[in-house]
């Protein structure tokens, strides 16, 4: 379990590096993949199958869709000429790396505590009991929270508005569609 | 747990990294989903070493699954819009006023 997890461990890093190395933004995507899918295995290592397998699911429907979103908007998908986009590389660099001093040392230092209280047999049946019971706020909010996503993200990306259709003041009896039609029109 | 804690910060780090010094905002957007990896990974050594007989580490995995998937949709929504409207896909550009 150990190899498993060290070697899941270096790979999710190295990946995860990857990704911000790499030309092509295609491949990018894909090292990001690597990095969530190494990520998961160590999750899985720690019982917690469903959410694990869950991650994994997630993160290859939303990897195939940014490579879509990279065609589609990005100048160098395909990385045929080597180039950087980057701002303040050394300023990040030492930013990003006092940060991992201070969380490593808080790792190698502190004395976390242990339990010896028993596991539950299915980890499954117990999230699923939890947010079905005392944490049902939780999932409530969760819920809502993805409601208004779904509405913001379609507001946010449709190309024409109200305001386009009934101009600026909405005062427009009829709506300036390019297509006519619908109920009266 | 320290393993779990270690890969947890190397994660965090290289996201915090990505997302301070990229300029595209769809590599701003991966360097985001690295931190909020981390905090899966996080919550899940904690769940499995100091709490495993009480689910609450395990709902913090859902939440930061569902951020991850909020923040995924938010930001290729933006992308969209400012492409649209501005014809760029690069935070420094999308600072500059409109000409």
């Amino acid at each position: 379990m150990d190899v498993v997890f060290w070697g899941c461990a270096v790979g999710a890093v190295a990946s995860g590096i990857a990704v911000f190395r790499v030309d092509s933004m295609a491949r990018a995507t894909f090292a990001l993949l690597a990095s969530f899918v190494f990520a998961a295995v160590t999750v899985l290592l720690v019982d917690l199958t469903y959410l694990g397998v869950l991650v994994i699911l997630m993160m290859i429907m939303e990897m195939v869709i940014m490579v879509v979103f990279m065609l589609m908007y990005m100048m160098n998908p395909a990385g045929l000429m080597p180039m950087s986009m980057l701002h303040n590389k050394k300023g990040a660099l030492v930013i990003s790396g006092a940060t991992f001093a201070v969380l490593a040392t808080g790792s190698i230092l502190v004395d976390w505590p242990t339990t010896n209280a028993r596991r539950p047999e299915d980890p499954t049946m117990a999230l699923g009991e939890a947010l079905m019971g005392p944490k049902m706020l939780t999932m409530v909010v969760l819920g809502l929270a993805l409601f208004a996503t779904i509405i913001a993200t379609v507001v946010l990306a449709t190309h024409r508005g109200r305001y386009d259709r009934y101009g600026d003041r909405l005062d427009r009896k009829r709506p300036d569609d390019p297509v006519r039609g619908g109920l009266g029109r | 747990m320290t393993g779990y804690l270690l890969l947890a910060s190397a994660l965090f780090s290289v996201g915090l990294f990505g997302a301070l010094s990229q300029q595209s905002i769809v590599m701003i957007m991966m360097g985001l989903e690295l931190m909020i990896n981390a905090v899966i990974v996080g919550g899940a050594a904690f769940w499995y070493y100091t709490a495993p007989e009480r689910p609450d580490g395990q709902v913090v995995i859902v939440v930061a699954i569902t951020a991850m998937a909020v923040e995924m949709a938010a930001g290729f929504a933006v992308t969209t819009a400012i492409f649209r409207a501005r014809d760029v896909d690069m935070t420094d550009l999308a600072a500059d006023l409109k000409d």
